[in-house]
């Protein structure tokens, strides 16, 4: 019992200080593992290997595989519900406050300013995964040309173009593409 | 009743079909949320992401949880934010007991690759949808382009980012103000 307590309130910190998505909670696993060897380093790697292959924020599929690593189904509930508290208090804060204040002027120019920054937030986080899976980064050549992972590139206008005529919902491209890759052995 | 199982089921299908960090969710949501059940609008999902990246927590269940309260309060907050983990509990519950080497294998390589390859289409059109609606002006392409270059070329941390952009709109709309008077 005194265990679970323990992993919820580790979460539960993870969830407070770790600002800024997922990624951001590994320094903070590391630590974790360093203070009491509920697992190793190297573990921490595969975890994260799987975290990021599998569907759901990687933040919380860190936290799901940890726990269930140390306690099983209960541990592995305990440290998601405890990284996920601080974010459910914390919000419905912040959402309760921006409610009331929603039509005052300070507000309205203050997100006035945050979504221009907001869209090129998200250019730079997806940018990495452009990166990764349009260009050949591994390529050692003078050659520019040879960065390019052309069959990627050709799928990603097709893909583009069948999304824009057919707009079909976001979850069957997805599958779409896992049996493409699946096919073309990518 | 069937307004918080609509939430929860919603969010379900989120967590279930986002692959990457919290911008991967970014398409899902303007699918589910703002075009399918009208929860919120372009621009009030672009907020939510504003807070979440400056609060603490996963972005993808910070967002969850923002929906969830402005449905149903507090309880639809958890609700919202319990669909969106749930798919995580599942699936790495079975991969870690099953197949510790999941990431591994040839054929889960191969699908990933071509996921990855819809992740990048599906949020292209996203960011594009997203600037459409939230750069309106010169203003807005001058925050646009100073975050890029912080972000890509500085280790300004993001926190400290939004809160200069936040800035940086306040004080525009008052020497706007100033101008016009």
């Amino acid at each position: 019992m005194s265990q679970l307590l323990l992993m919820f309130f580790e979460f539960f910190k993870v969830g407070l200080f770790a600002v800024g998505g997922g990624l951001a909670t590994i320094p903070f696993l590391t630590e974790l593992a360093e203070r009491y060897h509920w697992f190793t380093i190297e573990m921490l790697s595969s975890m994260i290997a799987v975290s990021e292959s599998t569907p759901g924020p990687i933040g919380v599929n860190m936290a799901t595989y940890v726990g269930f690593h140390i306690g099983g189904i209960i541990g592995g509930i305990t440290t998601t519900i405890g990284l996920v508290a601080p974010s459910v208090i914390v919000i419905c804060i912040v959402a309760k406050i921006l409610k009331k204040f929603k039509e005052s002027e300070v507000i309205q120019s203050l997100f006035y300013g945050l979504r221009p920054a907001v869209a090129a937030l998200i250019v730079t986080a997806a940018s990495g995964i452009f990166i990764s899976s349009l260009l050949h980064m591994d390529a050692d050549s003078q050659n520019p040309f040879a960065y390019i992972n052309y069959i990627a590139v050709a799928l990603f206008v097709l893909c583009y173009l069948i999304n824009r005529k057919y707009k079909p919902h976001p979850i069957f491209i997805i599958c779409l593409m896992a049996v493409v890759g699946i096919v073309l052995q990518l | 009743m069937s307004e918080y199982l609509t939430l929860f089921t919603t969010f379900f299908k989120l967590g279930g079909f986002t692959f990457g960090g919290g911008y991967a969710m970014l398409p899902l949501i303007q699918k589910e949320i703002v075009e399918k059940h009208k929860w919120a609008s372009e621009e009030e999902i672009m907020d939510y992401y504003a807070v979440a990246q400056c609060t603490p927590g996963v972005i993808a269940v910070n967002v969850a949880t923002f929906v969830g309260f402005y449905r149903k309060g507090i309880l639809g907050a958890i609700i919202a934010t319990f669909g969106v983990i749930f798919p995580s509990l599942i699936i790495i519950m079975l991969i870690a007991s099953l197949l510790q080497n999941f990431a591994q294998y040839p054929i889960v390589q191969h699908a990933l690759a071509g996921i990855q390859i819809a992740v990048c289409v599906l949020v292209f059109q996203a960011i594009i949808k997203l600037a459409k609606n939230g750069i309106r002006d010169q203003f807005g392409w001058c925050v646009f382009g100073a975050v890029l270059l912080l972000s890509y070329f500085t280790s300004v941390s993001t926190v400290m980012i939004v809160v200069l952009a936040g800035i940086s709109g306040i004080v525009m709309v008052k020497l706007r103000k100033g101008a016009s008077a």
